[in-house]
């Protein structure tokens, strides 16, 4: 019996033919995804970055919400226009405890990757509430809700232990002191250990971010998500940038 | 096989699947549909020698090339730079406030700084400078600056921004709220003899009392200001958050204080360079005089 012979075999058993497609179709997919679990490419390290604060995380979720990906990007790629308009091109790290990841290449607004410190809150809810107000060319809808909008803080612990469950390295602490977290990041003055905040989330950022110190809103959230992207890598420093241009094999 | 069976019509060979009588006839491919099969695997064979391609234990192989989208990036920036470098050069040597003396490189420096000012300044000062009065953001064509107007106060302002949270040395104030300081009696008064400073209302005697009492400290006896504590200057007609008697009152109950964010880290110092000179070439540039060290003080007076 020739290979022929033996393929026929092959066509004319359904079952057969089901069990060599999927064979074959998983070593095209084995050898395509695989390696990006171990290979150093993909799983570069990097300093400095961190799961999201209670309240960023927050914010992050009203912008999903909000779908402000469908017009917004986070990732900024090693061309030399990106570059010199947002920053350093992202570290796929950077997005290690992105659920889901903001990427995409399709922007009618600007990429979002490094927007934190960009602007002052103050301007970020001015935009928020009426983008053309300091854009005149602007085609982003408004927001001004968010600033009326209470921010729920009751599924603060919840959220931490979702995402806890995907691998995002929350400690038992944290998730315990989700919500005080979040009242604490946009109010400093409330009673909290703000000491303690910071070493569990380095270069988090504690203010009142929406204007209003009174109440803690869903414009305090986002605001304070913004004004942390792109702030906790360093990856200007010198070092850094001789050993990414260097890598070879990407 | 060995039934060659010929087709009579075409002079093709049968397959050899019969299904009621119709059969399939084995029709060669066309020759440019093969040609071009072939091209691309010599192509792929090609990519995959010259470009990184198999993923391996560490990292995918390197490609004869050694090509990545980040070292090309890297040459392509080093070769900008270096069709840049002799401006660069000279304008991170030459000190700030000497700029205005070569013309030629204040050309250049003012045109760096232009593009530069449209993607970073313009979302809030706006793209020809003009700021915003209803939004509380400075005109930065006038005269009138809140933190000093020549190239050297500029500069520092770029730098270490103003109220930038967490930067050491950022130009920082802040006007105490008068809500509940004044009746409404004072606080009309008061208001007039603000107005006054500028000619636009007659103040009276309780009214520069209060003034003198509550505002000159920052805001200068005759309303001139003091750019050392970012307090603005009241005696001309140019205004920072309106001049209508109801937008006073509110800057004095609850005061607007305007943050910038602070620029080193973000831009470089020869891009913060040029920036300064062009915020100082579009009218309201002041002559550098030499005083003392940059001040960063810091008022919290209760009223």
């Amino acid at each position: 019996m020739g290979l022929a012979t033996q393929h026929k075999k092959l066509e004319k058993n359904i079952n057969l033919l089901a069990i060599f497609s999927f064979i074959a179709v998983s070593i095209g997919g084995i050898v395509e995804i695989a390696p990006l679990f171990w290979i150093d490419n993909t799983i570069e390290e990097v300093e400095g970055m961190r799961p999201y604060t209670p309240l960023e995380q927050a914010g992050r979720n009203i912008y999903v919400r909000e779908g402000c990906y469908s017009c917004h990007s986070q990732m900024i790629r090693p061309f030399r226009d990106e570059v010199e308009r947002y920053g350093h091109y992202s570290l796929a790290a950077e997005s290690m405890y992105d659920h889901p990841f903001q990427w995409g290449s399709k922007r009618t607004g600007p990429d979002l990757a490094r927007v934190g410190g960009r602007y002052s809150d103050e301007w970020h809810v001015q935009h928020l509430e009426d983008p053309q107000s300091v854009v005149p060319e602007s085609i982003m809808p408004k927001y001004s809700f968010l600033g009326d909008t209470p921010l729920n803080t009751d599924n603060a612990a919840a959220m931490l232990v979702a995402l806890r469950r995907v691998g995002v390295p929350y400690s038992d602490r944290d998730v315990g002191e989700a919500m005080a977290d979040m009242i604490l990041q946009a109010d400093p003055d409330s009673g909290g250990d703000v000491e303690d905040f910071q070493q569990r989330y380095p270069k988090a950022q504690v203010r009142d971010f929406d204007g209003d110190p009174s109440k803690l809103t869903e414009m305090d959230a986002l605001v304070a998500y913004l004004q942390m992207l792109g702030t906790l890598v360093d990856v200007d420093s010198a070092a850094a940038q001789e050993r990414l241009a260097e890598e070879k094999g990407r | 096989m060995a039934n060659k069976r010929i087709d009579e019509p075409t002079g093709t060979e049968f397959v050899g699947h019969e299904w009621d009588g119709i059969e399939e006839l084995d029709t060669p491919m066309p020759r440019w549909w093969l040609w071009s099969l072939y091209a691309t695997i010599v192509w792929g064979v090609i990519y995959v020698i010259l470009y990184p391609a198999w993923p391996l234990v560490n990292k995918a192989t390197e490609g004869v090339l050694g090509w990545s989208s980040r070292g090309e990036l890297a040459e392509e920036m080093s070769v900008v730079d270096q069709a840049r470098a002799t401006v660069r050069e000279e304008l991170a040597r030459m000190p700030i406030e000497r700029l205005p003396e070569n013309s030629e490189l204040f050309g250049q420096a003012v045109a760096g700084g232009r593009s530069a000012f449209q993607v970073h300044c313009s979302q809030c000062h706006g793209s020809g400078a003009a700021g915003s009065q209803t939004l509380g953001y400075p005109n930065l064509n006038d005269d009138d600056w809140l933190w000093g107007g020549d190239l050297k106060a500029i500069e520092y302002t770029l730098v270490n921004g103003i109220r930038a949270p967490g930067v050491d040395d950022t130009r920082m104030s802040v006007m105490p709220p008068f809500e509940g300081a004044f009746d409404a009696d004072q606080l009309t008064a008061v208001t007039n003899h603000v107005l006054s400073l500028s000619g636009k209302a007659s103040s009276t005697a309780s009214g520069a009392q209060l003034y003198q009492d509550n505002c000159s400290v920052c805001h200068g006896p005759s309303g001139e200001g003091n750019r050392e504590l970012g307090a603005p200057r009241l005696n001309d007609a140019i205004w920072l958050y309106g001049s209508s008697p109801e937008q006073l009152r509110n800057q004095i109950l609850n005061p607007k204080m305007g943050r910038m964010p602070h620029w080193s880290g973000r831009l470089d110092p020869v891009t913060i360079k040029m920036l300064s000179a062009y915020v100082w070439s579009l009218g309201g540039g002041e002559e550098f005089v030499e005083v003392a060290e940059d001040p960063a003080v810091e008022v919290d007076e209760e009223p």
